[in-house]
């Protein structure tokens, strides 16, 4: 059996915590002095419109971008200091769905999700890793797409299976970048129901990056709102939209019209 | 008046884009010998990579050997019979070949066909994020995309310039037995006949180099592609118009360094 459960501990104890964190690009200030902690088990919703660094944040973490200021810990190991085999290991710890699902073009979606595990469990068999496979395309519900390339999905497909290979490595930690960017209603309803189930069967944390105030009614336990570069509120969806900021209840009203 | 400082603004610009661009590249360069030999060795992918770029060149470069063989041949003939020196023609042939257009010919058909292939294939995946996917999965992504199609390109240019100098001297044969009634034995020991071990190693060795050079530079175009699809064309664009024209340098340096032994 691949998937284990993670232990879910005390949820004061955070898995992630940030302090001060500084990230330009040129003369554009993305992040300025960004504070976050995300505890074991929670869904932490960020939210923001498009262009306000959320996506730089998340790659932050992951260690795909350096800060270029500031303190960011990942399950107690501080990213930014972290050797290439350390943060190799710590992100075998972490899952990331990318915006575009990002998906190997030339592999088909078994290839896909095989792709990380033959290379981190090599001391598993061939059956146990097509047992794997089946296990968690079965979990994203799209079993029978096995055979298929990525270009014969759609795009919610797509991100299902962007998401069933991040959670074939088990991860503890998941970072989901605009999960319902493109898609309709209906599939972002069941991409936020499979946002929810993962962290129910996998009992991952995670943050989740969106605009789409659907997705961080259905799937934040806790939703920060990043703008200028700064989180300005942080709470419940009700806490955080009772807020008497104007870009807060800007945000909001133009969501709403939309 | 006010043309003066804009012209000499974009020599500086252009001069500052040349140095970056030489930098990054020297970089690049770098990266990939600390990576080559530092384990895990992707050997798979370095197999299927050599199958890619040679077995799925060979019918290119099967014509284009063969029509280089036939054409030489056929263009040095009036040449040569205004002396009476066509018996010639087999060692001028082969020399030419040997020498100087099967590591040519080779290697600016694969930085066409391979190289825009590799520059465009990296270009698309950088921009839509399957490199960052591999690399918070935990694979380094420049170990098993650039440095296995950078050593697929350095093997298997030296084995299609092999190939494409047997073709092209079929070719040449071809249009040889044509014309004159020669035997395929006669025409081979006279092409062989004026070729040496420096002139056959000089060309692996210049093929090696221009593999090389089609391999890092199709990667490192893909590799800092920005930009989206338009981003990704003209990466692919200037990865062989670079590649090709670095060839052509290198080729300058090879033969002086090649003459400087004979």
């Amino acid at each position: 059996m691949i998937i284990q459960e993670h232990n879910i501990s005390s949820r004061e104890e955070p898995v992630i915590r940030i302090q001060n964190l500084y990230k330009s690009f040129g003369e554009k200030k993305v992040l300025s002095g960004v504070n976050l902690e995300l505890y074991r088990g929670e869904n932490l919703v960020v939210l923001g419109r498009s262009g306000t660094g959320k996506s730089v944040l998340i790659k932050i973490i992951a260690g795909l971008l350096k800060p270029d200021s500031g303190f960011v810990e990942v399950l107690g190991k501080e990213v930014p200091k972290l050797n290439d085999r350390k943060l190799k290991e710590l992100r075998l710890k972490l899952g990331f769905s990318f915006q575009h699902s990002a998906l190997y073009d030339s592999m088909t979606v078994m290839e896909n999700l095989k792709f990380p595990l033959v290379r981190h469990k090599r001391n598993l068999s061939k059956k146990e890793i097509d047992q794997a496979v089946d296990s968690v395309l079965d979990s994203v519900g799209l079993l029978e797409t096995k055979h298929q390339m990525p270009a014969e999905l759609s795009g919610g497909q797509r991100k299902r299976i962007g998401i069933a290979r991040t959670l074939i490595l088990n991860p503890e930690i998941m970072l989901y970048d605009e999960p319902t960017a493109g898609l309709d209603p209906t599939t972002s309803i069941e991409i936020n129901s499979l946002i929810n189930s993962v962290k129910e069967k996998f009992h991952t944390s995670s943050i989740i990056i969106t605009h789409d105030l659907t997705c961080a009614k259905m799937t934040g336990d806790r939703i920060t709102m990043l703008m200028d570069g700064q989180f300005v509120e942080t709470g419940t969806f009700e806490e955080v939209f009772r807020s008497k900021d104007e870009r807060v209840q800007e945000f909001y009203n133009y969501n709403f019209i939309k | 008046m006010a043309e003066k400082p804009r012209r000499k603004y974009l020599i500086t610009r252009n001069l500052d884009y040349f140095f970056t661009e030489v930098y990054h590249i020297s970089k690049f360069i770098s990266r990939f010998f600390r990576e080559v030999f530092r384990p895990p060795f992707e050997i798979g992918e370095i197999i299927r990579q050599c199958y890619e770029i040679g077995y799925k060149s060979l019918a290119l470069i099967s014509m284009t050997g063969f029509i280089t063989g036939i054409v030489f041949t056929k263009q040095s003939r009036p040449s040569l019979s205004e002396f009476g020196a066509t018996s010639w023609l087999p060692s001028l042939v082969s020399i030419a070949i040997i020498r100087a257009l099967a590591p040519l010919v080779t290697s600016l058909i694969a930085a066409g066909k391979v190289g825009s292939n590799i520059a465009a294939e990296l270009g698309s995946m950088k921009v839509s994020e399957q490199i960052d996917a591999m690399e918070v999965s935990g694979t380094n992504p420049f170990k098993f995309l650039v440095v296995s199609r950078v050593l697929a390109t350095t093997f298997m240019i030296p084995v299609l310039m092999c190939y494409t100098g047997i073709v092209g001297l079929l070719g040449a044969f071809v249009n040889v037995a044509q014309n004159e009634n020669t035997s395929f034995t006669a025409f081979m020991e006279g092409a062989f006949s004026s070729i040496s071990f420096l002139d056959i190693g000089s060309s692996v060795v210049k093929a090696l180099c221009y593999g090389f050079t089609i391999g890092i530079i199709g990667c490192y175009k893909g590799w800092t592609a920005t930009n989206g699809t338009e981003g990704v064309g003209r990466s692919t664009n200037a990865a062989v118009v670079l590649s090709m024209f670095l060839i052509f340098i290198e080729e300058i340096i090879l033969v002086i360094i090649t003459n400087n032994l004979r």
